[in-house]
């Protein structure tokens, strides 16, 4: 395996990352933007101010680290998109900006008027977000990113059908994930009837979510072919149906409370769609440009890679001790949430 | 009639708005980044004093500032991702050819910010969850991660000035060694004076809060180790600055001799060049400064008759902006002096009277102090990058070649800009009012310590 292939699966794994930690903080705040009026909200909100709190923003880095590698190793790639791509990504950047001021910004406040400014700025840049982002996936995916700088159509390369449907996707992927993620925490919390709602929550964003990717595939077949007949032949046809599987056990577990299992099956269900995605477009990059075309040299790719081994020496039993911090019960002192409730179960 | 644009290539409005939006979100990003760097040091100390004391005012400090690092820190990350994002949207033709080039140092960066991120969650969100002193040690990587951060951060600008390691055939970089160009010539003095000065901005800004405070009557203990603490760690660290200072125009007379003119606004080459305070440059000469002979020659080669460079070696294409670039450099030279004196000022009453100055006018200073280092913070870096143009990638590429070739450019910096001014008038307001809604009582007890919630 080249270099260049190993870099590419690298930066997947980190875009996987982002998606299923960073993009669980953003299906957080589509759940604030839903929960209704200050009074009838209050225990959503709270429950997900305090289960992303602490981790948002390490789950936020994994964006950084996939575009640092995008540019690092295949440098021409990352020009070509975020040129073309210029339009939703600055909307992507500022509403990156906006959720995360304001999520620490409603924390600190105590004005109910300031807090409701700052929360409404959240929850709806946390929808924003994640819907410019899957354009850009779209735009892509459909091959409307060519190689050169803004060499593409500026508006029609994220404006068209297949960026419409990944982006509403987008939104709902992180709808799904962090409705079955905050099952488990609130129930951790004690708060019974909190985790039944997210569990009516991720049961219903589940079917939503795979009807759109149905949906998706009916697009793709119009919208962008080439890809579709990638996606439904060997070797990606395993792996769709590897996601459709696991987002049909999600089902089964949700009904069944089976909290914890469930997010292990959504989010295969979740990395499913990426991976796929990948197998179908591999080893095609932009139209034309393929991963060994457009990689970066072979001592950059070894330096970096190395860099990253060593990194996730560090990394990664950080990474475990934060996340099992915080994913075990809380102390009673230091319990912020809405206050234990009886089990109604 | 894309091909139309396309062909017609940036236009000079879109250029321009790219520049300015760059220049508003990296000098934005920069005071909430020294912030970032800094005031994790400043909260250890604070809370290791209140450990080690038992100092209710100490353990206070700790967690307040601990609850406006939070703030700090998400605004901090945010507003550095944007930055990722314009290297490509803005600078496609930087990025394109040489993101690979300086792409190690950014790699190092992740992994550092992403250490910062994780120990700055338990540093936080544990505090009353873990023991004293693992939850300082938890505080410990931040300091480091974030230094380290701020230090690869800079690599990557000194390669821009100093552009080393790789080679490049018919515009395709054809061999890279990423080693060299993250340890290029201008890295060792860029990254001691961007990080010196990080910890000076976050310590006088944060001093400048108690002095104010202190100004309007609070000179309990609680205020005056406020003031003290993080005073003491930038007033160290001035007259370090002023050294590595010299080192980094040493450096710039030496590699990069067109910079250094403009910096001082030296049209004509010439032997005991003479150091020229303020002025204007108009028609290729620097008007209304004041001249010290021979200074400039004595200050950039330790000699007073040195041949110092102007900038006609140069064509006028290839000159920097002079007027702001010298007078930029002017500001930080004056305030970073200024501060070097109030430095002194108190450190010479301390050894004197175990105190600080009596007078009013010391607090007046110490309440300045936080603005001006970031005057002085702005202004260095209106030095470095105005200083580079014409160009984005030193001698190699120009800044006219890199931008992002398509329409609408002046569009998305209006955007920014908006967002920019929302953004600062929130922060400011919040921190504003983080301090106001719980206020500290004069005679402080354990009890205001412990309840005081870090999160």
């Amino acid at each position: 395996m080249a270099l260049a292939d190993v870099m590419l699966a690298v930066l997947w794994l980190g875009l996987t990352a982002y998606v299923l930690f960073g993009g669980a903080d953003f299906g957080g705040g589509f759940w604030d933007l839903l929960a209704g009026d200050a009074r009838r909200g209050a225990a959503v909100r709270a429950q997900v101010e305090h289960s992303i709190g602490p981790v948002w923003e390490a789950n936020h880095v994994w964006l950084i680290f996939v575009i640092v590698m995008l540019w690092t190793g295949f440098p021409s790639v990352f020009a070509a998109v975020a040129s073309t791509l210029y339009i939703p990504l600055t909307l992507v950047a500022l509403g990156i900006i906006a959720r995360g001021a304001a999520f620490a910004f409603r924390k600190v406040s105590d004005e109910p008027r300031l807090r409701r400014l700052f929360g409404a700025a959240f929850a709806f840049s946390s929808v924003a977000t994640p819907f410019f982002l899957g354009t850009t996936a779209g735009a892509i995916a459909s091959g409307r990113v060519p190689p050169g700088i803004a060499a593409g159509d500026l508006l029609g390369s994220w404006l068209n059908p297949t960026s419409m449907t990944t982006g509403v996707l987008a939104v709902g992927v992180t709808a799904y994930l962090a409705a079955v993620y905050l099952t488990l925490d609130a129930r951790r919390e004690g708060a019974t009837e909190l985790a039944e709602g997210f569990r009516r929550r991720a049961t219903a964003t589940g079917v939503v979510v795979g009807a759109i990717s149905v949906v998706g595939l009916a697009v793709l077949r119009t919208d962008a072919p080439a890809l579709f007949a990638e996606l439904s032949s060997w070797p990606a046809l395993p792996v769709v149906g590897m996601s459709v599987a696991a987002g049909l056990v999600s089902l089964a577990l949700l009904r069944a409370r089976a909290y914890l299992a469930v997010r292990i099956s959504a989010s295969l269900a979740v990395v499913g769609v990426l991976w796929a995605w990948a197998v179908a477009q591999y080893p095609v990059l932009l139209p034309g440009v393929t991963v060994e075309a457009a990689a970066a040299t072979d001592a950059v790719l070894a330096a970096s890679l190395g860099a990253l081994a060593v990194g996730a020496l560090l990394l990664v039993p950080s990474l475990w001790w934060l996340y099992r911090i915080f994913q075990r019960t809380a102390p009673e002192s230091s319990r912020t949430v809405a206050p234990p409730r009886a089990d109604t179960r | 009639m894309d091909e139309v644009l396309l062909a017609a290539g940036a236009t000079a409005a879109d250029l321009a708005a790219a520049r300015m939006q760059m220049a508003l979100s990296l000098g934005w990003h920069i005071v909430v980044a020294c912030l970032g760097v800094g005031m994790p040091a400043l909260t250890l100390i604070a809370e290791w004093r209140g450990y080690r004391t038992g100092d209710p005012a100490y353990r206070l400090l700790a967690r307040r500032w601990a609850r406006a690092m939070g703030v700090l820190f998400a605004v901090g990350a945010v507003s550095g991702t944007i930055l990722s994002f314009e290297m490509g949207v803005l600078w496609p033709g930087l990025m394109g050819t040489y993101g690979e080039v300086i792409g190690l140092p950014f790699s190092l960066e992740g992994i550092a910010f992403f250490i910062e991120a994780i120990f700055l969650g338990v540093y936080l969100y544990a505090w009353d969850r873990l023991p004293p002193v693992p939850h300082m040690l938890a505080g410990i990587p931040i300091v480091l991660a974030g230094t380290a951060s701020a230090f690869f951060v800079v690599t990557a600008n000194a390669w821009m000035q100093q552009p080393t390691g790789f080679d490049e055939v018919n515009g395709r970089i054809v061999a890279v060694d990423p080693w060299a160009a993250m340890f290029n010539p201008a890295t060792p003095p860029q990254t001691a004076h961007m990080i010196v000065a990080a910890f000076m901005v976050a310590g006088f800004l944060t001093a400048s809060v108690y002095a104010v405070a202190m100004l309007r009557g609070r000179r309990d203990r609680y205020h005056r180790l406020g003031f003290l603490v993080p005073f003491t760690v930038a007033a160290a660290l001035t007259p370090v600055q002023v050294a590595v200072g010299d080192w980094a125009a040493h450096f710039v007379a030496q590699y990069q001799p067109v910079k250094l003119a403009a910096m001082e606004g030296l049209f004509e080459t010439v032997a005991g060049a003479p150091l020229t305070i303020g002025g204007v440059a108009v028609d290729g000469e620097l008007r209304g400064g004041l001249e010290i002979p021979h200074g400039l020659s004595l200050l950039a080669h330790w000699d007073p008759n040195a041949v110092v460079t102007g900038l006609n070696e140069v064509a006028p294409a290839d000159r920097p902006p002079v007027t702001v670039v010298h007078l930029a450099f002017d500001l930080m030279v004056g305030v970073g002096f200024a501060l070097l004196a109030l430095s002194a000022w108190a450190a010479w009453s301390w050894w004197r009277r175990r105190d600080l100055p009596r007078t009013r006018w010391f607090l007046r200073a110490g309440a300045v102090s936080g603005v001006a280092a970031v005057l002085a913070l702005e202004a260095g870096w209106t030095v470095t990058e105005v200083g580079r143009q014409p160009w984005i990638v030193f001698g190699v590429l120009r800044t006219t070649d890199a931008v992002n070739p398509a329409p609408g450019l002046v569009w998305g910096f209006v955007l920014v800009t908006a967002v920019y001014a929302v953004l600062t008038v929130a922060t400011a307001y919040v921190l504003r009012r983080m301090t106001r809604s719980t206020p500290v009582p004069a005679a402080l007890e354990d009890s205001d310590v412990d309840s005081f919630k870090v999160v």
